[in-house]
């Protein structure tokens, strides 16, 4: 990867949502620009859940934001049930995103200070309709209790009585109320304690098949992006490592960088092996001047000449799985060497 | 406490806190942040201290170190450090104690770096401060320290600004620092939280490399038990401000004894789970920490409580083996499965939880099994 390439997008005819090519930068002034996204292609069909996971800095948010357009990709396409994004005016798009909503990490922060639940949740309602005050009521009620919060306790307190993950049962009770198609969700439970992860997670798989959600989530905890995708994307300095079913990825991860996340998660479990060998600097590159060939070289122990040269194409390894590697861990079998 | 670790070195503990409480005194009334911790640390060993948000940790660590300052603060107990009761010192020996035989890291290097000063003399500075050398030996020291806890080109290095380090680089400096006077104890409270799995695995490893080539022992807080497996030679589990469970790493993960330790354990999503396994999620909230609820504190959100647990708060006991545990039907006992049991067929609303992997958010405190 840290590699192009599109052998993972599947039939545009079965996908909800499908971006190509997107490319993000930002200009730092001085003719320098920070190439935080550089050429990812994804797909997310209806009712599934995409797991995004890589460490910070990565060009995670960075993706998901621009899969709404805030901002647009600086270049790339987005289609979403048939529709060009990238070229939708102001209000077109506007009303292309109450299909789409996105959930962030910090929760308490995310929810205006000021004003009150009721009011916080009931916010989308107002721009969108129905304007009847009672069917709004109606509808923030509905959302609440979806999400296990007591409308009758909640409505009129303000986010800093809440706890960490009642806020963000709340926002994602807003997410909910325009009755979107998909939730964009960003490290929506890495600032929570496990137990509360735990009563999240749980949450968002009831509401996902409650109301036919579709999932894009990011997160940077392996375990985590496991438990709730279908398919997982690793992500690495602005490219994709590897695309795969879950179950698959994490049976058989071929990347080198998707088995470095491995090796560093911790495990709750004092008798697995611990690698305790690796002290060394492992920051991931500037993205400002990304390394040559794949981005991943600097950092990988099986980096060959060829890896400094020529950047890795995404490669079908078996039926659901993909990698962007030119020494993958897994071999590449002949039969599924054709890429699309 | 457990006796393991204390019959495996013939020389007293290095730090033994006794029955540490810390209450704040807040207009609601006396919230009891710490309430009775007992623990044994010997030199170059590693205490795990585990925790939900809230349940006490920091104030533990901070209570041993003396830093919670504040008129509200009422702290009580000892914590002897080579016989010396750090909470009896006046602050004036305690400052000498600080960063030359008790050193801290925190979860937010920024804590302990000045952001306008350049890393290189924040280091030297300190090392100067407590070892009286030579601004020249103090630099050439800073360098090696540098080093030692492997920042890239140190020489370079050392003119950096914090702000222009990565969060994993700037944790490194803070642990230069804290290491720099060759402490013989190390609080590190959440060292690696912020950080990404990758650098949280080299800090760690960073951490327990030098603890031991420096004979250190180490306290190390961490909401996040998969930090203290494999790293940690005892652990401490805490709830609402209680050492729950305390026992060898392995046995607390083995031989799980305490129902919240089994909770939040259960309540991880693992790897080897196939991908959209329920999460046993723990049902409610951990009690507020000044109106706590009577009996056990976990009693609300237990699902194998029973009267008793409501009424008599269960007292720390410690087995032949050494593993200590708070519970009056600790797992694994014919008497928690006949809790078990019988809570299922009352249909306790906490236990219906976990069996059948639903959320609860709200237990209500007053579910008693058997009561009208
Ligand atoms: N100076 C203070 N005055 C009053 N209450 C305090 C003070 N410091 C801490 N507390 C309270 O003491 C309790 C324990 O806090 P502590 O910071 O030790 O938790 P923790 O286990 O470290 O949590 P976290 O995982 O969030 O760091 C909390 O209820 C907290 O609000
Ligand atoms: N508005 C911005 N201006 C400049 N750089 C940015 C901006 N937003 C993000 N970046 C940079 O883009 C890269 C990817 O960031 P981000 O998408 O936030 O990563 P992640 O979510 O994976 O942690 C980082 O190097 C980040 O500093
Ligand atoms: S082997 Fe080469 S292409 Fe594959 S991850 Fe390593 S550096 Fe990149
Ligand atoms: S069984 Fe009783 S004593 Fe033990 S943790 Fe549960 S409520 Fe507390
Ligand atoms: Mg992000
Ligand atoms: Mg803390």
């Amino acid at each position: 990867m840290a590699g192009g390439g599109k052998a993972h997008l599947r039939d545009p005819e079965t996908v909800l949502m499908r971006a190509e090519d997107l490319v993000v930068e930002f200009p730092l002034g001085r003719g320098r620009v920070v190439k935080a996204v550089s050429g990812i292609s994804l797909d997310v069909k209806q009712g599934e859940t995409l797991g995004l996971v890589g460490e910070s800095g990565c060009g995670k948010s960075t993706t998901a934001k621009s899969l709404i357009q805030l901002p647009p990709p600086t270049s790339g396409t987005i289609s979403y049930s048939g529709i060009e994004l990238t070229s939708l005016d102001d209000e077109a798009l506007r009303t292309a995103r109450t299909d789409l909503q996105m959930i962030f990490q910090d929760p308490i922060s995310s929810l205006n200070p000021r004003r009150r639940i009721g009011d916080v949740v009931a916010e989308p309602l107002r721009v969108w309709g129905p304007h009847d005050r009672g069917e709004q009521t109606l509808l923030v009620n509905e959302m609440l209790e979806a999400v296990g919060i007591d409308p009758a306790v909640a409505l009129d307190k303000r986010p800093h009585e809440f706890s960490g993950g009642q806020c963000q049962r709340i926002s994602i009770a807003r997410a909910l109320v325009l009755n979107p198609q998909v939730i964009i969700c960003d490290e929506p439970v890495s600032a929570l304690d496990v137990s509360v992860q735990a009563q999240i997670l749980n949450m968002l798989e009831d509401l996902k098949s409650a109301y036919g959600l579709t999932l894009v989530f990011i997160a940077h905890d392996l375990a985590v992006v496991k438990n709730i995708s279908d398919r997982v994307a690793v992500m690495y300095l602005g490219k994709l490592c590897e695309v795969s079913e879950s179950n698959e990825l994490y049976e058989n991860p071929a990347h080198p960088y998707t088995e470095l996340l491995f090796g560093s998660s911790p495990l709750p479990d004092p008798t697995a092996k611990l690698d305790i060998t690796m002290v060394e600097e492992g920051d991931i590159p500037s993205p400002i001047d990304p390394p040559s060939g794949c981005r991943f070289r600097t950092r990988c122990e099986y980096a060959t000449e060829r890896c400094a040269e020529e950047e890795p194409i995404m490669r079908k390894i078996s039926k659901d799985h993909f990698v962007a590697c030119h020494h993958p861990l897994v071999p590449v079998s002949e039969m599924a060497g054709v890429s699309a | 406490m457990s006796k393991a670790m204390t019959s495996s070195r013939p020389d007293g503990p290095l730090l033994s806190v006794k029955d540490l409480r810390t209450y704040f005194a807040m207009n609601a009334g006396l919230l009891k942040a710490v309430d009775g911790v007992t623990f044994d640390l010997h030199a170059g060993q590693t205490l795990g201290i585990v925790g939900e948000s809230g349940s006490g940790k920091t104030v533990l660590s901070r209570s041993i170190m003396r830093l919670n300052l504040g008129k509200n603060v009422q702290t009580s107990g000892q914590a002897l450090f080579q016989n010396k009761d750090l909470l009896g010192l006046p602050l004036r020996q305690m400052s000498d104690i600080w960063g030359q035989e008790i050193a801290m890291v925190f979860q937010d290097p920024m804590t302990s770096l000045n952001p306008v000063v350049k890393i290189g003399r924040q280091v030297s500075e300190h090392v100067r401060k407590h070892l009286g050398v030579s601004k020249k030996e103090a630099r050439g020291l800073a360098i090696e320290l540098l080093k030692s806890v492997r920042i890239p080109e140190a020489e370079v290095a050392i003119s950096a600004f914090p702000h222009e380090l990565s969060g994993g680089m700037r944790q490194r400096v803070s642990i230069a620092i804290a290491l720099a006077c060759g402490p013989k104890l190390l609080f590190a409270d959440e060292p690696t939280t912020a950080l990404d799995v990758t650098v949280q695995h080299q800090i760690l490893n960073l951490l327990g490399l030098q603890q031991t080539k420096r004979d250190m022992a180490m306290v190390l807080v961490t909401h996040d038990l998969g930090v203290v497996a494999g790293r940690t030679d005892e652990t401490i589990v805490m709830y609402a401000g209680k050492a729950v469970e305390q026992a060898s790493t392995n046995r607390i993960f083995q031989n799980t004894s305490h129902p919240y330790t089994e909770a939040l354990l259960r309540s991880i999503p693992k790897t080897d789970k196939p991908s959209h396994t329920r999460l046993a999620a723990i049902a409610g909230r951990p009690p507020n920490l000044i109106t706590m609820p009577s009996g056990c504190s976990f009693s609300p959100r237990c699902p194998y409580a029973q009267d008793r647990c409501f009424e008599e708060e269960p007292p720390l006991i410690t087995n032949e083996d050494g593993h200590t545990t708070a519970c009056w039907y600790p797992v694994g006992t014919v008497e928690n499965q006949a809790a078990w049991d019988k809570n299922l067929t009352a249909g306790r609303p906490s236990t219906l939880a976990v069996a059948n992997g639903q959320i609860i958010d709200d237990v209500p405190a007053d579910t008693v099994v058997g009561s009208p």
